[in-house]
């Protein structure tokens, strides 16, 4: 899942009332059908690897039904030890998913005009793709927040369905510990890696910041996940730095 | 089954997850962060990717490298996730097939 950046120019005022229809519903479920290509082997990877780690699949539908974020999933998953590792999946999930934060408020022109479930469920929902083309539908001057909820209802529905299939694949296989379909999970963040480069001059450096940190920390025997969020923190912090040195924010507005 | 210990990690993920998703709107509408805190928040997932990449390919030594360079060519070339992630599986299999990984 690519991340998208939230906090972009500031949205035009709309011409008439925002709605929330059926119809619009409908609409962003269709525009959510070419995305499962992308979510289904994201999806098999984390039901395999929660297999690996001695999930049970009840266990597995439910952080996949309650949490519903893959990096999330994958990343606590990644850190899982026996027993579960409450405070490490707790910060790991925190980490990963802070920058959603941002998106709901960047969405306010339609989610102000909503209320109860239509609002706080549309939101527990939101994922970065359903963000992404929301938005992009609401500065074309698109009026219907079921747009967002029915982006998000397909995507929950074949994220289940996905991870189950990969949790019955994990079990029927049962991989030995070092097998190489065990390095899916990395494997994975590396091509999300490199679907959210945008160029050298904002990445490299943060991000080699952030790889060197990560290794040292480790050796250094810090406790997981330390070394990951202390690192993560610092590159995300050169990062931030190097883009407000390059467009001071007052131009940025 | 469901495990005690494993529910409560599940619930503490979904809590922070949902006041990410709900919480980030219900505060972020009313009050806006100072830039640096909105461009640190924004920029977590990059880094957080790579600190997670560099901890798993780095424990397979200098083998690590040519499966996330297997990983990033396949994602560039073909655009696509699944392909992406079969070509780092397959490069790792290759890996420890040679006696490297």
């Amino acid at each position: 899942m690519a991340e998208a950046g939230p906090a972009d120019p500031p949205v035009p005022p709309f011409a008439g009332p925002v709605v929330f229809t059926r119809h619009g519903v409908r609409r962003g479920a269709r525009a959510a059908v070419p995305l499962l290509l992308g979510l289904t082997p994201f999806a098999l990877v984390v039901g395999v690897i929660a297999a690996g780690k001695g999930l049970s699949l009840l266990e597995t539908l439910l952080m996949s039904g309650l949490v519903f974020a893959g990096s999330s999933q994958l990343l606590a998953l990644e850190l899982w030890t026996d027993p579960a590792p409450v405070l490490a999946a707790t910060l790991a999930a925190a980490a990963a998913n802070i920058r959603m934060a941002p998106m709901g408020a960047a969405l306010s022109p339609w989610l102000d005009r909503l209320g109860g479930w239509k609002l706080w469920g549309t939101l527990g929902i939101m994922v970065d793709h359903s963000f992404a083309l929301s938005v992009t539908e609401m500065r074309a001057g698109g009026r219907d927040a079921g747009f967002l909820l029915g982006i998000g209802l397909v995507m929950y529905a074949a994220w289940m369905v996905a991870v189950a299939a990969g949790h019955l694949l994990g079990g029927a296989v049962r991989l030995p510990p070092g097998h190489p379909f065990l390095f899916a999970g990395a494997a994975t963040f590396a091509a999300l890696l490199a679907t959210i480069w945008r160029g050298p001059r904002a990445d490299l450096l943060p991000w080699l910041l952030t790889a060197a940190l990560a290794v040292l920390l480790h050796g250094l025997n810090l406790p997981a996940p330390l070394p990951l969020l202390l690192a993560a923190l610092s590159g995300a912090a050169l990062a931030a730095w190097l883009e407000l040195r390059r467009v001071p924010p007052a131009a940025a507005r | 089954m469901l495990r005690g210990d494993v529910l409560l990690a599940i619930l503490g993920m979904a809590a922070v997850t949902y006041l990410c998703r709900a919480g980030g709107y219900a505060v972020l509408r009313v009050v806006r962060p100072p830039p640096f805190v909105e461009a640190w928040l924004r920029h977590l997932p990059g880094p957080l990717f790579v600190a997670y990449v560099a901890l798993a390919f780095s424990a397979l030594g200098w083998a690590g490298l040519p499966a996330v360079a297997a990983v990033l060519l396949a994602q560039r070339l073909s655009g696509s996730l699944g392909a992406a992630i079969l070509a780092g599986v397959a490069a790792i299999w290759a890996l420890q097939w040679m006696g490297v990984a």
